[in-house]
């Protein structure tokens, strides 16, 4: 499809978060959106340059924006690639992923964003917003240049998977990086707490005899992180809170002011430590699954937006590493490709409505780190994500998009499914003929 | 009833009446060890692999010793290290012990789960010889055998597990044996010791070792792994000792008729005192026996099945 045609969605229920929830059309020129209106088909009735997709009966939503993927590439292109990240990513309906820098070599400079980016634009299909790392190799100890990472393309700072547990260095980072204006991510986990440990600390891991992860390793990283960005005004991003004291420190951040914003995943409130039961290392993520009242509180922090949005923390790892024992094998699950199902469930449940539920994967980590995308507005690119919110499917890993199997969800039933996904006009994603065959 | 399972993976599964029935099985192999041929054809043709990947001679001697006495053969494979470093997964291992058609997998592993991931990809059937610090279901068996023997009956008695449970898969696995035949168990230990929400598996948690042995019929002394020390757990063996240790003065306020055990090997003058071990309450050896015993009754029952 060629990028000067015109597109119509046509008769689809349009939800654009704050703008737009009704039946309508989208208009698209020239790869971005020119108008959403109801009844645009009229007027181009008989139009031989109008390409029309039928979404009748579907949701018409902005892209997906996820904040917290790992493509594995530079590596570990065994486990993800870019290439089969980005096509997991519109898969699960995403258009923009923010991957990482927790890869070999680290992003910890330009030439590694600029490879990113390059790889990106190859694969055709996700855009790829590179996150950089806070210090040299992810190390813990000397910054990264954020100011080049800047200048490449970073939207944010991080490095993720290991701790910055020198209170001083993340002082300096936070300081350091809000001259850009960049999120600063911190994966919240005191080292000398988790060490060793594979599952929650409780009453399961007591009885599987499985060394613990206890709650406070998390909350007292996000306690002194928090601590850090009232310090030094600094753009906090808390990915992946897993806990409810976790949430209730957030949200006393947030109701003084402090420029912190948060993120759920979908396993964190869709599992407990119950399902490590079976010792299937698919059950294996850090932070790891908690308790009922984690999962409740968790809920509770989407529903009053304490918790800002829902990123995956997409985590592919090789058949053969998570077939290992269970505290050998490697923390991680992907998510991309389950988490809009997932995420749909709160709106069963009553938690949110269905216009909240897609804020929290589009407008919200948009806004978090300040892209251009996440919304259906005229003028912007033509990110659209068809669903089937009524479509009932069962997971099975082997026809998942990603390069991995390793999902605790596999045999699930879940309910809405992608049908169709957009990235600048073009389709780069239809499902259809998998329904129809399925029909 | 009979035994219908195909592994022995924990004694958190059973039921009181397996369990029984595994005791019973094992009660006329006794007098077979006592015999001068020490060997009944009950398994002749059957190969039992014992695959160690954790350094054990008192486990793995018992078990090889209940299989040949059952006539079974016997291959002991104890890999230097664990699948992680040698490469091989310990899936892959235990397929390539599969197909040289060996009937019974004896497996003892630093990981917690690790002879369950095991059972559920293969034909073996597989004995749990200790799975991190998960649960040691054989030695926990033994130890109720020995306790019936003692005392008659293991209802309505109370029990004290003292020393490292949270490190602990012997703690975890007669902590589950001894509640489900309706024991009381005490769980005693610096809190540095005792696992969160260790209540919620159906003990009364204790710090003050004084307080917690008054009265009880049994004491489990657990043995206490040296090289913990100077990780936080307790500040010196001296200190611990003086707190957590089995001393005559300690057995004392115990039950008169109160039995002494300890899963070895004993680190005399540690957790328990010298002449503790050599006086008539210790029944450590007879525990030793017994394990041979419940061994060759539970390799008897799981070669029935087949």
């Amino acid at each position: 499809m060629a990028n000067d045609m015109k597109i119509l969605i046509a008769g689809g229920h349009v939800v654009d978060p704050g703008q737009w929830n009704g039946i309508a059309d989208v208009l698209i020129e020239e790869g971005k959106v020119s108008a959403v209106e109801p009844n645009l088909q009229q007027k181009f009735q008989g139009s031989m340059a109008l390409t029309t997709i039928d979404a009748k009966g579907l949701i018409v939503c902005p892209g997906f924006v996820d904040l917290h993927v790992h493509f594995r590439e530079p590596g570990f292109e065994h486990k993800e690639t870019i290439a089969t990240g980005s096509a997991a990513a519109v898969a699960g309906g995403f258009t923009s992923v923010c991957c990482m820098p927790n890869t070999q070599p680290v992003n910890d400079s330009r030439s590694v964003t600029e490879f990113i980016l390059a790889q990106a634009a190859a694969a055709r299909k996700a855009r790829v917003f590179p996150i950089g790392a806070i210090t040299k190799g992810s190390k813990g100890e000397e910054l990264a240049e954020i100011g080049e990472l800047f200048d490449a393309g970073c939207v944010a700072i991080s490095d993720d998977g290991f701790p910055v547990m020198n209170s001083r260095v993340m002082r300096r980072a936070m300081e350091y990086a809000s001259a850009f204006r960049l999120p600063v991510i911190d994966h919240c986990e005191d080292a000398q707490l988790s060490r060793g440990g594979s599952m929650h600390e409780g009453a399961v891991s007591t009885e599987l005899g499985i060394p613990g992860i206890p709650k406070a390793a998390e909350e007292v990283m996000v306690a002194r992180n928090i601590s850090l960005a009232e310090l030094t005004g600094s753009r906090l991003h808390l990915p992946h809170v897993s806990t409810l004291r976790s949430v209730q420190m957030v949200r006393e951040a947030k109701a003084q002011g402090l420029p912190v914003t948060a993120e759920a995943c979908p396993h964190h409130f869709s599992l407990t430590d119950e399902a490590v039961r079976s010792f299937d290392a698919n059950a294996k993520m850090n932070p790891p699954l908690r308790t009922d009242e984690d999962v409740q509180a968790i809920k509770e922090g989407l529903r009053d937006n304490t918790i800002d949005l829902v990123a995956t923390d997409h985590a592919p790892h090789a058949v053969q590493e998570k077939q290992l024992e269970f505290d050998a094998a490697p923390f991680g699950i992907i998510g991309l490709e389950t988490a809009f199902p997932l995420t749909l469930n709160l709106v069963e449940e009553g938690i949110l409505t269905l216009e909240q539920a897609i804020a929290k994967l589009t407008r919200e980590p948009a806004r978090v780190f300040g892209l251009s995308h996440g919304t259906l507005a005229p003028g912007v690119e033509a990110d659209v994500t068809l669903i089937d919110a009524n479509a009932a499917w069962v997971v099975d890993p082997a026809r998942l998009h990603s390069l991995s199997r390793n999902t605790p969800f596999a045999g699930w039933t879940l309910k809405g499914r992608v049908v169709k996904t957009l990235v600048g006009g073009k389709v780069v994603y239809d499902c259809e003929p998998v329904i129809r065959e399925k029909r | 009833m009979s035994f219908k399972r195909k592994d022995l993976l924990g004694v958190a599964v059973l039921s009181p009446e397996e369990m029984a029935l595994i005791l019973e099985a094992a009660e006329p192999f006794k007098e077979v060890s006592g015999r001068e041929i020490k060997k009944v054809p009950a398994l002749r043709g059957k190969t039992v692999v014992n695959l160690f990947f954790e350094p054990s001679t008192r486990t793995r001697t018992s078990f090889e010793l209940a299989a040949k006495r059952l006539s079974a053969d016997v291959v002991n494979f104890s890999p230097s290290s664990s699948s992680v470093v040698k490469g091989e997964t310990l899936l892959d291992t235990a397929r390539n012990i599969e197909f040289m058609q060996a009937d019974i997998l004896v497996l003892r592993h630093s990981s917690a789960g690790a002879a369950e991931i095991l059972a559920k990809n293969s034909r073996l059937s597989v004995i749990n010889a200790g799975d991190g610090w998960h649960e040691h279901p054989t030695q926990a068996l033994s130890d109720l055998l020995t306790i019936k023997e003692k005392k008659g009956q293991v209802r309505g008695l109370r029990v004290a597990i003292v020393g490292d449970l949270a490190h602990s898969r012997v703690a975890r696995s007669n902590i589950h044996a001894l509640t489900k035949m309706g024991a009381s168990v005490r769980a005693v230990g610096p809190p540095t010791m005792i696992p969160l929400f260790l209540q919620r598996l159906g003990v009364e948690v204790f710090h003050d070792f004084d307080k917690a042995i008054a009265g009880v019929d049994v004491v489990i002394m657990l043995r206490l792994q040296l090289e913990r020390q100077g990780r936080s757990l307790f500040p010196s063996i001296r200190e611990y000792a003086r707190l957590y240790g089995l001393t005559a003065e300690r057995v004392q306020r115990a039950d008169k008729d109160v039995l002494v055990m300890h899963p070895g090997p004993v680190n005399r003058g540690v957790e328990i005192a010298h002449d503790v071990v050599d006086s008539g309450s210790a029944v450590i050896l007879d525990q030793v026996s017994n394990g041979v015993a419940v061994r060759m009754g539970l390799m008897y029952l799981l070669s029935q099945r087949n």
